[in-house]
């Protein structure tokens, strides 16, 4: 269900409790949903974070299981109130060494895989195009290296509107509220891109989810990542690190898109770049 | 000796409390100081819960309803910084300086003098702290990390902000030192450091910890100063610095920090769980040992708080294992309570029941911090709502819920009277389902992409905001049922307490009248060789 627009006029908390009613029953409401686990993403190595983000939780989930059910079998067999007798043992080498075992075992069949995708994420070597990414005070600033590319993105004015105080605008009714940008990062599909990340003022921190990126972008240094996406498509993220007043509104959208439109695109970029690049 | 004998004589005047304010003011009975410490960690926690409802408020829905960006940046900074200094701290504190002269068979503690002051640094400190509010540019709002460059555009807060931390250190400090000194040489003849109950050892540990990264952090923070007022460039890159060694050495306070945080809560623990399963603790020097090892860990984990700054592979890997070790230590601990609890007797009064909750829920904590140990997953769990997830389970569920345990099985013995168990267990069985409602959908948020400290999200994150923020209502209200157990016990609503409260529990502090009289253990009591202690 879409809200109709309101241009004007308070929203009356009435109806935003209404409305949060509505999503606590569960009814299906735009833009709005339950995801409960992190995307897998559309790289090679997003998938294996994925994977490692899974077998770990799987591996909680087991130990879960084994200690809470000794101590819910414990609660009601050991309870006064069923007559229990208290033993008087009070420690058993034995058991001391086993419990101290079994979790080292575990730990290292979970950080063979972990530190393989460690070693895998640090490799930047030979990349196929880099975009030089320059954090400021609450907007993006990507350079295309090696071409004459290079823009701002910030906070689509849609949600810019939206998002102030009061504004009488409903976030519903705003495509990818807080979400979207006017200037998307755009790459070719299977390349892989290296990014360098530096800041102008404070440390930033550029993640999209679905690409499995995470890196801090600090003033006087320059950081290293890398991706390669799978997928054509257009993923969303946000800066991550406190940043000020507007760190919750600097959103990352990288546009995945087939070689042949990325060269279209930074074609028809070239010239406008130029000039937007005098004008700032 | 023949003068101590004297004084003792002459001082008898002054066994009784003094009256009026000048108790308070001139106290140095440990007692009186335990009592002030933790009103004042209640009256800290109410604060900072106030503003994590503002917090939560603002995030019940997409949009900004209630406070503007920046101030909601000062709230969840003010709300860190006032929880973790001002409640969790003191509450500790305080429950040491009620406590542990009474478990070792001491009169007080070592440094009386001193440990008046301690305490009465940290009111000035936080209402300096607070006071910043109403300052041009308003409160701090970098987070109570204070990372540099952006605490440097705080407003005029920042030198307060500054000044009060080095006050709360100093206070820490000197309370450490005082623990420390109190422990080592006022011990009852015959209690070796081995039988000392495990509430004294953790604490010990704790004091150690604090006295080891409280100054760390006093450093951090002055350079912080010296590069706003002094021209220097510790921090800015412009100079020739570097603000990421200010995570490091911000983290090297941390992570202890957060060891600071649980152990005392893991002391008591072990000190509940054995009363009310009417066995003694299973594996007690094991325990001294895990928790020596988790604290010896602290020291060389700090950087797994910063896998996205950019480090070398093999600190990643190092970081990344050692981080994972502290596990091991971790779940020696629980397996060791788990072992307490099998083939007791157990009755489940509210202490006992506060104590099972922190077993599961810390639990849960605990496996959300491994995961946050491998750095692939930490790449995509960081600086997200699973991390206040993870942080809050750790914090909420353990250290507060230790606190409130320790209250509860300790108040009889404050106060002489027994505290109002069907409302205990009420405000137990509130706190525990809404702590779950408020933080558990946080972990499904952060792994849907939600970054932490925003004031406002994209609409795919409405719900789980919506339940988290009616959980934050229903703890915060539940809590005002605690401070209404607790007030009605202190009045001596309940009925009369006798000096072992509970069912034959272990510990000196059984052995002395309820409420325990102004003066105890002048005379250092005898430990037979069999005592066992919890
Ligand atoms: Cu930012």
């Amino acid at each position: 269900m879409r809200l109709p627009t309101r241009p004007q006029g308070e929203f009356s908390m009435l109806r935003k409790v209404y409305l949060s009613v509505l999503g606590l029953l569960g009814a299906s409401r735009a833009n709005a949903d339950w995801a409960l686990n992190m995307p897998r993403g559309v790289t090679r190595l997003s998938a294996e974070t994925y994977d490692l983000h899974m077998q770990i939780f799987y591996w909680c989930c087991a130990i879960a299981l084994v200690v809470f059910g000794v101590m819910i079998y414990s609660l009601i067999r050991h309870r006064k109130s069923v007559g229990a007798k208290p033993a008087t043992f009070s420690h058993s080498m034995k058991a001391e060494v086993i419990w101290t075992t079994i979790p080292i075992i575990i730990l290292l069949i979970l950080a063979v895989p972990s530190a393989r995708t460690v070693i895998e994420l640090e490799d930047s070597r030979k990349p196929d195009m880099t975009v030089v990414i320059t954090a400021y005070q609450w907007r993006w600033h990507y350079r295309y290296t090696g071409q004459d590319v290079e823009f701002y993105s910030s906070l689509a004015r849609t949600s810019g509107d939206a998002r102030r105080l009061d504004s009488g605008i409903d976030p519903f009714t705003v495509d990818n509220y807080l979400l979207d940008v006017d200037n998307p990062l755009v790459v070719p599909v299977g390349s892989k891109v290296r990014l360098l990340l530096t800041a102008n003022d404070v440390v930033h921190s550029w993640w999209v989810p679905e690409l499995a990126i995470k890196k801090d972008a600090i003033p006087g240094f320059m950081n290293e990542t890398w991706f390669k996406a799978e997928t054509v498509g257009t993923y969303r993220g946000q800066c991550a690190e406190l940043c000020g007043m507007d760190h919750g509104y600097m959103p990352i959208v990288v546009n995945v898109v087939e070689p042949q439109a990325y060269a279209a695109w930074l074609a028809s970029k070239q010239p406008a770049a130029t000039q937007s690049a005098a004008t700032n | 000796m023949t003068s101590a004998v004297m004084d003792a004589h002459h001082s008898e005047a002054h066994h009784e409390p003094a009256k009026g304010i000048k108790r308070w003011l001139y106290a140095t009975n440990h007692k009186d100081i335990g009592t002030m410490y933790l009103v004042l960690s209640l009256v800290m926690f109410l604060t900072g819960g106030v503003m994590a409802l503002i917090i939560r408020s603002e995030l019940f829905q997409p949009g900004l309803q209630f406070i503007a960006p920046n101030v909601f940046n000062q709230m969840t900074t003010m709300h860190a910084l006032v929880m973790v200094f001002g409640a969790v701290m003191p509450a500790f504190v305080g429950l040491a300086n009620w406590m542990i002269p009474l478990m070792i068979g001491a009169p007080d503690m070592a440094l009386p003098r001193m440990n008046n002051w301690s305490f009465w640094i940290l009111p000035f400190a936080f209402l300096m702290l607070v006071s910043t509010f109403f300052m041009p540019g308003g409160a701090p709002a970098s987070g109570w990390t204070m990372y540099p460059p952006l605490v440097l555009q705080t407003g005029d807060a920042f030198p307060f902000l500054i000044f009060s931390v080095h006050l709360l250190g100093i206070s820490s400090i000197m309370g450490a030192i005082n623990i420390i000194v109190t422990i080592v040489n006022m011990r009852a003849p015959d209690m070796s450091l081995l039988k000392m109950p495990m509430f004294v050892w953790t604490w010990l540990i704790t004091a150690y910890l604090l006295l080891a990264v409280m100054p760390v952090l006093a450093g951090a923070v002055t350079m912080l100063l010296t590069d706003q007022f002094f021209g220097t460039s510790f921090f800015l890159a412009a100079g020739g610095g570097d603000p990421v060694m200010y995570q490091h050495i911000f983290w090297f306070f941390g992570h202890p920090e957060v060891y600071i945080l649980i152990l005392p809560a893991f002391g008591v623990v072990s000190e509940i769980i054995p009363t009310f399963a009417r066995k003694p603790l299973f594996g007690h020097d094991s325990m001294v040992y895990a928790a020596s090892s988790i604290a010896f860990l602290s020291f060389i984990v700090w950087a797994h708080h910063m896998f996205t700054v950019g480090m070398p592979l093999t600190g990643q890997l190092f970081f990344m294992f050692s981080t994972m070790l502290i596990a091991v230590p971790t779940g020696v601990k629980i397996f060791n309570w788990v072992a307490t609890m099998w083939r007791g007797a157990m009755t489940f009064e509210t202490p006992m029941l506060f104590s099972l909750a922190i077993l599961f829920l810390f639990t849960i904590g605990g496996f959300s911090g491994l995961m946050l140990a491998i750095v692939p997953a930490d790449i995509q769990y960081h600086d997200s709502y699973f991390v206040v997830a993870h942080f809050h389970y750790v914090l909420v569920p353990g250290s507060v819920f230790a606190i409130m345990a320790a209250v509860y099985y300790w108040l009889p013995k404050w106060t002489g009277h027994m505290y109002n168990e069907k409302l205990g267990k009420v405000h137990f069985w509130l706190s525990t389902v809404f702590i779950n409602v408020t933080f558990f959908p946080m972990h499904f948020l952060g792994l849907a992409g939600m970054p932490r400290r925003i004031p406002d999200y994209s609409t795919q994150f409405t719900d789980f905001n919506a339940i988290a923020s009616v959980g934050a209502v229903g703890y915060g209200l539940s809590q005002l049922l605690f401070v209404y157990v607790v007030v009605q016990c202190v009045r001596g609503k309940g009925e009369k307490a006798s000096s072992e409260v509970w069912d034959n529990p272990k510990g000196l502090e059984w052995t002395v009248p309820s409420p325990a009289p102004y003066h105890t253990f002048e005379v250092p009591p005898k430990i037979s060789s069999s005592s066992t202690f919890s």
